[in-house]
C-alpha cells in the first residue's frame, strides 16, 4: 500500500482526476490487492509443495536411488493406492488410541487445574511433583506400561495422555490465575456469587488459554500414541511403520508417515474448531506461563 | 478476605473533621479515623492515615491528590473491598463490613468482557442483581443514548476506541440506580477532548440522578468542574490536607473554566500541592 502511494506521489498520474475518482480506482486497487494477498497465502505454499515432490520424483530417478532408501513420490502414492485399505484401518486405530488419550487428560487436566487454582495448599502439593514428574521422558515408560497393561488399546491411550495432560493442566491454571482484579472486584460489587463469577467472568477469561494448551496437547497425544504402538503394538500407524521398517517396505513408510502427517493436521483443526466455537471473538489471547501459577 | 469486625475493637473516637461543613444532617459516607497499612517486603508501608471525612447525600466530592497519596485505597474500602487497618467507614450510620453492591464503580480501565458487547457487558450488572431484563434493557439503551453511544450496543470492546469503552463502563455502573457512584480516576487514559466529553456527561448525568459521587482523579480542573468539595490529599501517607468548597452556580460550562472564581480555586490549590511539595516551579 505505502509503496503504491510512493509511485503514484512520484510520478504524478493523478491530476486530472476528480477526488472522487481517486477514491473508487484506490478501492479497486486495494480489492485488487487483498484477492492476491488471499491467492498468495494458497498459491506459494502449495507450489513450494508442488516443486519439492518434483525435485524429488527427478532427482530420485536421474540418480538411479534404490527404492528402500528413497522411493520416488510417484511409488508412495501408488503404495497408498494400492493398500489404502490398510492404511485407513491403521490411520483409525491411532485415531481412537489419541482421541481417548486426549479426552482422558482433558477429564483430568482441567479439574486439576481447577484444584490448583482454588486451593493453594493443593497447588503446593501437586504442582512440584507434576512438574518434576514431566522430567520423566514418557517413551521411557511406555516399555512399563506394555509390562503392565499389555499390548492392547489401553498402554497406548496412557502414553497419549501422560504426554498430552501437562500443558493442559499449566495453561488452565495459569488461565483461571491470569486476570485483572478490577474484573472480581466488579463482580463483588454487583453481589455476584463465587460460582457465578467463576462461570461467568473467570472461565470464560481463561479461554484463551486453554485452548492454548489444549491446541499444543492434540500434537503430543498423537506423538504419545504413535511412540506407544512403536514399543509394543498389534494395530495403528505407529504398528504399520515398524513392520514397514522391518521389512524394508519404505514406500509404505511413507505412506506411514503422510497419513500422520494428514491425522495430525486434522486433528489440529478439529481443536481449533472447538476454540473459534467456545471463543467466537478472540482478542488478545492470554499467554498460559508457567511462571504465573507457581509464582 | 479479611473481616473488618477486628478492628472494632481498637476503634477509637475522634471528633469528625468533615463535620464542619454542615454540622446538622448526617453524612451519607463517612469515614472516621480511618487507616491503611501494607506489608510489603520494605516493612509496614502506611498508605492512608488518620483520614476523618463525611460526605453528604448527593454530594460530589472528590479526591485529589499526588499518585501513591492512597486516594484508590480509599476508595476500595468506601466499596468495601478492602478492609481498613484501622477506624471505619459507615454508610448512613451502617458500618461496611463487606463488599457493597449499592454502589456502581467505574476504575480508571474499563474492566469490560472481551467476549460481550456493550449491551452484555452493561447487562452483567443486570444479570448479577437479577433485574426484570426487558426493563434493564430498556434502561440500557437510555444509558448508552444519554453517552452518545447509540448504535455501538452491539460492538465488542475492541471494536471500541477508549474514551467509548470507558462509557460503557460508566453505563454499567449506572444500570441498576445505584445511589452511591464511585469513580477511580476514570478518565486517567483517556485524551484531553474525550476527557472532557466525559466531565459533562457525568455532571448531566448526576445532574439528573442526584446520586452520591465519590471521584478520584489528579486532575485540578476536573475536580474543581464537577464538584461540590474537593479533598486534597497530601503525599503518603495520605491524610487529609485541606477541603476546599467550591461555590460555582450550576450546571458548570466549559466557558466557566476561564473566570476568575474557577481559576481561583485551580490556584488554591497548586499553591497547596506546591507548598507540600507534591508541585515544585524550580
Amino acid at each position: 500500500m505505502a509503496n503504491a502511494t510512493g509511485t503514484s506521489l512520484r510520478t504524478d498520474p493523478d491530476e486530472h482526476l476528480s477526488i472522487e475518482e481517486v477514491e473508487a480506482r484506490e478501492k479497486v486497487r486495494r480489492a485488487r490487492h487483498q484477492s492476491h494477498d488471499r491467492i498468495a497465502a494458497v498459491l506459494y505454499p502449495v507450489a513450494t509443495m508442488v516443486g519439492v515432490i518434483v525435485l524429488w520424483e527427478v532427482g530420485v530417478r536421474a540418480f538411479d536411488v534404490p527404492s528402500f532408501l528413497a522411493p520416488p513420490p510417484s511409488q508412495v502414492v501408488a503404495t497408498i493406492i494400492e493398500h489404502w485399505q490398510l492404511v485407513l484401518r491403521n490411520t483409525w486405530v491411532t485415531t481412537v488410541e489419541i482421541m481417548l488419550g486426549y479426552l482422558a487428560s482433558i477429564v483430568v487436566g482441567v479439574p486439576l487445574a481447577f484444584g490448583i487454582f482454588m486451593w493453594p495448599a493443593f497447588s503446593r502439593t501437586v504442582l512440584p511433583l507434576l512438574i518434576s514428574s514431566q522430567a520423566i521422558p514418557k517413551v521411557a515408560i511406555a516399555p512399563l506400561l506394555l509390562v503392565w497393561f499389555g499390548f492392547g488399546l489401553l498402554p497406548k491411550v496412557l502414553v497419549a495422555f501422560l504426554i498430552a495432560f501437562f500443558p493442559i493442566v499449566i495453561s488452565t491454571a495459569a488461565g483461571l490465575a491470569s486476570i485483572e482484579p478490577e474484573k472480581i472486584y466488579l463482580a463483588r460489587s454487583m453481589g455476584l456469587g463465587a460460582t457465578a463469577t467463576f462461570f461467568k467472568i473467570r472461565l470464560p477469561n481463561a479461554l484463551p488459554s486453554i485452548f492454548a494448551g489444549l491446541k499444543i496437547s492434540i500434537t503430543l497425544a498423537v506423538v504419545g500414541a504413535v511412540v506407544g504402538e512403536f514399543v509394543g503394538g498389534e494395530a495403528g500407524l505407529g504398528y504399520m511403520l515398524m513392520v514397514a521398517n522391518g521389512s524394508m517396505d519404505t514406500p509404505l513408510l511413507f505412506a506411514g508417515l503422510i497419513a500422520l502427517t494428514i491425522q495430525g493436521v486434522a486433528l489440529y483443526a478439529l481443536v481449533e474448531w472447538a476454540e473459534h466455537l467456545a471463543i467466537p471473538r478472540r482478542s488478545t489471547a492470554a499467554t498460559a506461563t508457567l511462571q504465573s501459577v507457581t509464582g | 478476605m479479611q473481616r473488618m469486625n477486628s478492628v472494632a475493637t481498637e476503634l477509637r473516637t475522634l471528633p469528625v473533621e468533615a463535620s464542619r461543613s454542615e454540622p446538622e444532617e448526617a453524612p451519607y459516607l463517612e469515614f472516621r479515623d480511618l487507616s491503611k497499612i501494607y506489608a510489603t517486603d520494605d516493612g509496614p508501608v502506611r498508605a492512608l492515615d488518620g483520614i476523618s471525612i463525611g460526605q453528604r447525600k448527593r454530594e460530589f466530592l472528590s479526591i485529589l491528590g499526588p499518585s501513591g497519596c492512597g486516594k484508590s485505597t480509599l476508595l476500595m474500602i468506601a466499596a468495601g473491598l478492602l478492609p481498613a487497618s484501622h477506624g471505619q467507614v459507615s454508610v448512613q450510620g451502617q458500618r461496611i463490613g463487606a463488599p457493597r453492591t449499592d454502589v456502581g464503580i467505574v476504575f480508571q480501565n474499563p474492566v469490560l468482557l472481551e467476549w460481550r458487547t456493550a449491551l452484555g457487558n452493561i447487562m452483567l450488572q443486570a444479570e448479577a442483581r437479577k433485574l426484570d431484563r426487558a426493563a434493564a434493557e430498556r434502561r440500557a439503551y437510555e444509558l448508552l443514548d444519554s453517552v452518545g453511544l447509540r448504535g455501538f450496543e452491539h460492538k465488542f470492546p475492541d471494536q471500541l476506541s477508549g474514551g467509548m469503552r470507558q462509557r460503557v463502563s460508566i453505563c454499567r455502573a449506572l444500570i441498576h440506580n445505584p445511589p452511591q457512584l464511585l469513580m477511580d480516576e476514570p478518565f486517567g487514559a483517556l485524551d484531553a477532548l474525550t476527557r472532557d466529553q466525559l466531565v459533562l456527561d457525568i455532571q448531566r448525568i448526576w445532574n439528573e440522578s442526584r446520586m452520591t459521587v465519590l471521584f478520584i482523579t489528579h486532575s485540578v480542573p476536573e475536580a474543581v468542574f464537577l464538584s461540590d468539595r474537593v479533598i486534597v490529599m497530601t503525599p503518603r501517607p495520605g491524610r487529609i490536607d485541606e477541603v476546599i468548597d467550591i461555590d460555582l452556580p450550576r450546571p458548570r460550562t466549559l466557558a466557566m473554566r476561564e473566570t476568575p472564581e474557577f481559576t481561583g480555586y485551580n490556584r488554591q490549590i497548586l499553591d497547596l500541592l506546591l507548598a507540600r511539595g507534591v508541585l515544585r516551579e524550580r
